[in-house]
């Protein structure tokens, strides 16, 4: 391992962090097992793995959320034992993690208040967390509160947050998974600032462009075990993916489509008011996709994609029965059920407790979804058989790994979880399927499963929808992009013509002015 | 060291089958304390209460009448709890389905009305049970109210609305001033199963409920849009369930069987309507409807176990001279110990050593 580490560079130096033989055992199954790195001062160290591979595990070690079962952490050559969080925060261990814990309806300082020990004032707090935020280029006002703010901002008062506390080490989880890649260019230049200023980070992330391009060192993790310590720079995304899987990942094909000419999904000038208070509006939505093409919507998360989703699948009705078509029937006024009469399937981002009923089988998930539209129910009474042969072929044509037959949908990973849900839609051959995230927090296997069943789906004559925050992803499948911010819909693109750049810039809504402007002038 | 929950990775499914059993237990313990304290020999009184209702035919019969109300009440609960809509006011629904079904009784008093005069009771009475169940729901469905509080605040109104009818307009014209109806005619009485005994049609009514309860909760659409919308509400939406349909829906069903409950207790083994008719059988059903696990079939072995509490309560105060009151004593010690036990479904309990190493400066 030392060979691949820049060692020379820290010659007679100790590590800031270090753990030996970490191990957390769950039961009989091993979350981390026998864990060695090394985080030096002046460091970003990419903490790299797909979902499942024990990355949460391990900072969770680190930041004294967890106890490990065996081995031990060395704090600047000391042996560290932490009781809790507090503990890890006093000795210069700060945290940002993936989901945001901020009270929506109090002013970001109150909010970083609230994380700090409360030994300073209010005022000198509020003067503290306007320095800090300026020095480091994040920009924040105290006085606003935190529902209106964008994922970017909620992120920045994290990381101020953590800022505030002067560490010495700092576990960044996942944070571009909600930002722009302008957002994300801006948090790099921080983040090197942060390395110049002699502090190091572990940055979590399955981003591997991003990581090649940022971290000094990579420690890779797959099955809860250390499968390698690398200089990223000095590898390829390919080899590092490998690593991460422990194999060739298979590439997904798109066939040649077959584009009908009548358009099977038609959204004309929908505008929704959220029934939520801190909801996004849904502002002027129109979009046309005909069978055999994939539309993809990109959006930093929380612009509208969940009320578009809710509006299409029809648990929220629109007012007007126009403004929703499927397959040449007017259906904003149709309930989820008749809107799956109509051929329309759908698949929501969260898996358990959305798409499925997590404490339910999979054969009772099956019928969730099955029963307006398939021969599952005859006179009011369910055919369990029709169920359990929907989950059977589920599982054969989509690869869905289980203990037993029909076990409890939340007893299944992401992974197989996710294939068994786009599964249960796709056998039903549908005119039109609305899919949000389909791949979000599914290992890659899966993931290529998922999106090749995706091109294949419109290669035989379905239109898909597919909301996303991964570009990456929207790139390989869709045949066109859309982004959506605060509510809009921009204009979609061809996918060969859209820019990480130009998608980036709507999605943080600098040029929906312009184009609105040209739209004007144009008219 | 401390003892601490912790959340179990999957629900266990032994424990959900023995929860119900350590409860048992445990109240039979706290119960034990309770007479030695009382200066009873628990002993013998837990005998009296438990065991000698068993040895003879009519205790066994007066258990089973018992326990008609209670599993018929539960079986209609259990699918409003299931379907996360809390129904409390059983008792009530009970009440007016009684003074539902005996308007026909009174009515048809002293005339020589033909046999259709018992099932068009019962039919009026499910129906005014499941109309009064209804009116709790709608408040909630439309504006809100907490069902909880409404549904059982309209208990003492039908408490009230029998007491003035059976002081008032239908008082028993011979019946010497007490608060009572005519004794029902015979058309208008449910029959007893066998000659002389206490067993009447309503103890088959209960178990063709029973079944039907089964059949509709694991063979049915309608019983599996019931079970999603209480375990996974947000699922539902997404599988087009109307979870406000099922809120009146099962509130309906569950007045519905109370007051078929009640007409039957009133025209079978009390034979006329008078102020209390029911011991507390809608609330006691609560209890019937979690011992049961919410499961038909476990209602009516729960159903038939509370049955034996009140006749044993009977009998302890005749042989020991216990109180009455220390069977609803029993009762609620018995229902707080299945909602604690339930815990351990998804909750297990561990001791946590913890380790000396610990900073001061830590939380």
């Amino acid at each position: 391992m030392l060979d691949s580490t820049p060692a020379a560079l820290h010659a007679g130096a100790i590590p800031l962090l270090q753990t030996v033989g970490l191990t957390k055992r769950y039961g009989t199954f091993l979350a981390n097992e026998a864990i060695d790195i090394d985080v030096w001062p002046r460091q970003i160290h990419a903490l790299l793995g797909e979902n499942g591979a024990g990355k949460s595990t391990l900072v969770k070690i680190i930041y004294g959320l967890i106890q490990p079962s065996e081995g031990e952490m060395r704090w600047q050559g000391e042996t560290m034992v932490l009781s809790g969080p507090s503990e890890a925060r006093s000795r210069g261990i700060g945290m940002v993690f993936q989901h945001f814990s901020l009270f929506d309806n109090l002013t970001v300082a109150e909010n970083v208040a609230l994380g700090l020990d409360g030994k300073e004032s209010f005022r000198d707090m509020s003067a503290r967390l306007e320095e800090v935020s300026r020095v480091y280029g994040l920009p924040l006002d105290p006085k606003r509160e935190v529902w209106q703010l964008s994922v970017g901002e909620r992120q920045r008062i994290e990381i101020v947050r953590a800022l505030m506390q002067n560490p010495k080490f700092l576990i960044l989880d996942e944070p571009t998974a909600v930002l722009t890649p302008q957002e994300a260019d801006q948090l790099f230049v921080v983040l090197d600032r942060l390395k110049a200023e002699g502090r190091a980070i572990l940055y979590i992330s399955h981003k591997l462009e991003e990581v090649k391009r940022l971290c000094d060192t990579a420690t890779i993790l797959r099955g809860g075990r250390k499968v390698s310590t690398c200089n990223p720079k000095a590898e390829t995304a390919a080899s590092l993916a490998r690593m991460m899987v422990g194999g060739e990942i298979k590439e997904v094909k798109a066939t040649a489509h077959r584009q009908t000419t009548v358009p099977r999904l038609v959204v004309n000038d929908l505008s929704l008011a959220p029934d939520d208070p801190h909801g996004v509006r849904l502002q002027h939505i129109s979009l046309e996709l005909k069978g055999g093409e994939i539309l993809g919507i990109a959006g930093v998360a929380g612009n509208g994609q969940d009320e578009l989703f809710a509006a299409l699948s029809g648990e929220r009705l629109a007012q007007d029965p126009g403004t929703i078509v499927i397959d040449g029937q007017a259906a904003g006024h149709l309930s989820i059920t008749q809107r799956r009469k109509l051929g329309a399937a759908f698949v929501p981002e969260e898996r358990l407790g959305h798409g499925t009923a997590p404490r339910m089988k999979l054969s009772e998930n099956a019928l969730l979804t099955g029963h307006a539209a398939s021969g599952m129910v005859q006179h009011g009474f369910v055919n369990t058989a029709a169920t359990l042969k929907t989950v059977d072929r589920a599982t054969e044509t989509f690869d869905v790994r289980k203990a037993k037959r029909d076990p409890e949908a939340a007893s299944l990973s992401g992974g197989n979880l996710q294939k068994f849900i786009v599964g249960r839609e796709i056998l039903r051959n549908p005119a039109v399927l609305v899919v949000s995230q389909p791949t979000w927090g599914v290992d890659a296997g899966a993931a290529a499963v998922i999106r090749q069943a995706l091109l294949d789906l419109a290669a035989a004559g379905a239109a898909v929808l597919v909301t996303s925050q991964d570009l990456d992803e929207l790139a390989e499948i869709t045949d066109r992009i859309a982004v959506m911010f605060h509510g809009r819909l921009s204009e979609p693109m061809a996918t060969r013509d859209a820019s990480r750049e130009k998608l980036g810039l709507l999605m943080g809504g600098s040029s929906l002015e312009q184009k609105e402007a040209a739209h004007a002038a144009g008219a | 060291m401390q003892l601490v929950l912790e959340k179990r990775a999957e629900r266990s499914n032994t424990i959900a089958l023995v929860s119900p059993l350590i409860a048992i237990g445990m109240t039979l313990v706290t119960m034990s304390i309770l007479f030695a304290i009382l200066g009873k020999n628990p002993i013998a009184a837990l005998g009296v209460y438990f065991i000698d209702p068993l040895t003879d035919s009519y205790s066994l019969q007066e258990i089973a009448v018992k326990a008609t109300p209670l599993v018929m009440i539960a079986i209609g609960l259990s699918l409003c709890y299931l379907a996360n809509a809390w129904n409390i006011g059983a008792e009530g629904q009970f009440l007016i389905g009684a003074v539902a079904g005996s308007w026909l009784a009174v009515k048809t008093h002293g005339t020589d009305a033909g046999p259709w005069v018992l099932p068009a009771m019962m039919l009026l009475a499910a129906i005014g049970g499941a109309l009064y169940a209804l009116i709790p729901a709608i408040c909630k469905v439309r504006f809100g109210a907490s069902e909880i509080l409404t549904s059982l605040m309209l208990v003492y109104v039908a408490d009230l609305l029998l007491d003035y009818l059976v002081r008032g307009p239908w008082r028993d014209p011979k019946g010497f001033n007490f608060p009572t109806t005519a004794e029902f005619d015979p058309v208008a009485t449910v029959p007893v199963l066998i000659e002389g005994g206490r067993l009447h049609l309503g103890g088959v009514i209960a178990l063709v409920m029973v079944a039907a309860g089964a059949v509709l909760l694991s063979k049915t659409i309608k019983g599996f849009e019931i079970r999603v919308v209480g375990a996974a509400p947000r699922a539902a939406r997404f599988g087009g369930f109307n979870s406000n349909q099922l809120i009146l829906l099962t509130f309906a069903i569950s007045g519905a069987l109370a007051g078929l409950a009640g007409i039957i207790e009133v025209a079978g083994p009390v034979g006329h309507l008078q102020p209390g008719i029911s011991p507390g059988y809608g609330f006691t059903a609560i209890i019937v409807a979690f011992l049961g696990r919410l499961n038909p079939v476990g209602i009516l072995i729960a159903g038939l176990f509370l049955a034996l509490t009140f006749i044993g309560g009977e009998q302890a105060q005749i042989a020991m001279k216990i109180p009455l009151d220390v069977t609803k004593v029993f009762q609620g010690i018995l229902l707080f110990y299945v909602l604690a036990c339930d815990s351990l479904i998804l909750y297990r309990f561990k001791l946590v050593f913890t380790s000396p190493k610990v900073s001061s400066g830590a939380h």
